[in-house]
């Protein structure tokens, strides 16, 4: 069995049907790069993974737990799935340190300290060492993402998932996010990410997908699909990212 | 006859007295609310059909009568329906409860909901229990944005007692009422009763503003 795998995956939103029965596996170390134009379901096909939108229909299974398997399994799925908004998402009353110690904490149970001790040095890896005690608002939209990928791995996920990490950034900013998520791409981490940065998916990533209307268009080596775009729609969407 | 404010000095006692009551049943009164209020703006926010009905029934129940009506139901009316007899010290707190506690509910439900979905999903994305995001990441914020409109409720509540009168609880404008009846000073009595209210809502403003300084609102 696959590490993750949609079996006729469907979502709607009332009329509107956002994944239309996608069928598709993911195996642990890849690091898949999704694209398409907005409301083509990407965003919509992450979120589903952690359970964040509920699947309408089909079966969607990560490491063996399937999404539709009830609160506890969904709270599992989710240990394992860490991920990263566009808009951070820090909370805003706890510190860095505080916001990356609390998944430790709360979720893996750790003892104060060693949450602490833990956050710190997620802290230290995505090079926000000194950033410890600054809240959410003192910090640049940079180090925000930075912090917050921080949390998510602070839980040891076995995968993590972008949601367009680094559209809310300005060009200077992207790059030290970039940075980090290239460093964990290199470490081995399983990753599925929503983004338009092509440089990103051509040095690291091992798949690139590419949806339309809320199915898999194109699936495909990153490379080979961004230097001989296989349609003309592709090509098209290309040249405008 | 003429104005003497110096004759309110014989009856400092007595306006003492009878703004510890106010205050006794503000405080008991509002410790309850603020627990009926948490209880029922969290099933109006996030309890399923079912809690999110009732609680909507008890507020627009207790918001769509006047406070009168309710102490005179719960003093006057109860015995007669349910047998139940209560005091009238009792009735007063309890009118108190409910109705502070329909108020509290929306004001408690406006401020989860306030809160951007944004940090649910990321406490939920962390594999938090949804209770226990509500615990930690939500609630505190909620709490920050709650102190202005609970305070109003406080200052409300404290200055509604007065109506109690109606079922003879001895609390401050009972009182006031009380030497009125006795000496017909009016301008003297209605002059410190409303500067005794005027103490009590004010220590109650500065403290709240005190709370409200010291956390950062976010």
């Amino acid at each position: 069995m696959s590490f993750i795998e949609f079996r006729k995956t469907s979502k709607s939103f009332g009329p509107l049907a956002v994944l239309k029965e996608v069928d598709l596996t993911i195996e642990q170390g890849e690091v898949v790069v999704l694209i398409g134009p907005s409301g083509s379901g990407k965003s919509t096909l992450l979120r589903c993974i952690n359970g964040l939108e509920t699947i309408t229909d089909g079966d969607l299974v990560v490491d063996g737990l399937s999404v539709t398997g009830g609160k506890k399994q969904l709270r599992e799925i989710r240990q394992e799935a860490g991920m990263v908004f566009q808009q951070f998402n820090l909370f805003p009353q706890m510190t860095a340190l505080q916001n990356v110690a609390l998944g430790p904490r709360k979720v893996r149970g750790l003892s104060k300290e060693a949450a602490l001790k833990k956050a710190q040095e997620l802290l230290d890896k995505v090079g926000l060492s000194d950033k410890g005690n600054h809240y959410p608002s003192e910090l640049s939209g940079g180090q925000q993402q930075r912090v917050a990928i921080a949390r998510a791995l602070a839980v040891e996920p076995k995968v993590m998932l972008f949601d367009e990490p680094t559209s809310a950034l300005d060009p200077e900013l992207k790059q030290e996010v970039l940075n980090v998520m290239l460093q964990l791409a290199r470490e081995g981490m399983t990753m599925i990410v929503v983004t338009h940065e092509m440089g990103f998916a051509k040095q690291v990533g091992t798949r690139l997908i590419f949806m339309e209307h809320g199915k898999i268009a194109v699936d495909d080596d990153p490379r080979t699909v961004i230097d001989t775009p296989p349609n003309a729609r592709m090509k098209d969407f290309l040249s405008h990212v | 006859m003429q104005v003497d404010m110096s004759i309110i000095i014989d009856f400092i006692p007595q306006l003492i007295v009878g703004s510890k009551v106010t205050i006794y049943i503000t405080v008991l009164g509002l410790l309850g609310g603020m627990a009926i209020g948490f209880f029922a703006g969290l099933m109006r926010a996030y309890g399923g059909k079912f809690a999110n009905t009732v609680a909507f029934i008890y507020i627009e129940l207790i918001r769509g009568t006047p406070i009168v009506v309710q102490v005179m139901f719960l003093y006057f009316a109860l015995p007669v329906l349910a047998s139940i007899r209560i005091d009238p010290m009792s009735a007063a707190i309890l009118a108190i409860v409910v109705n502070a506690g329909a108020y509290i509910a929306e004001i408690v439900r406006g401020a989860f909901l306030s809160i951007s979905k944004g940090l649910t999903e990321a406490g939920l994305a962390i594999g938090l229990p949804h209770w226990k995001v509500l615990l930690y990441i939500i609630g505190p914020l909620a709490f920050r944005r709650m102190i202005p409109p609970l305070g109003n409720q406080f200052i409300v509540s404290l200055k509604d007692t007065s109506l109690f009168i109606v079922i003879g609880v001895g609390e401050l404008t009972r009182i006031g009422q009380e030497i009125m009846a006795a000496n017909f000073r009016a301008v003297e009595i209605w002059t410190a009763v409303a500067i005794c209210y005027l103490i009590m809502t004010g220590t109650m403003t500065i403290a709240l503003r005190i709370v409200e300084k010291r956390m950062r609102m976010l």
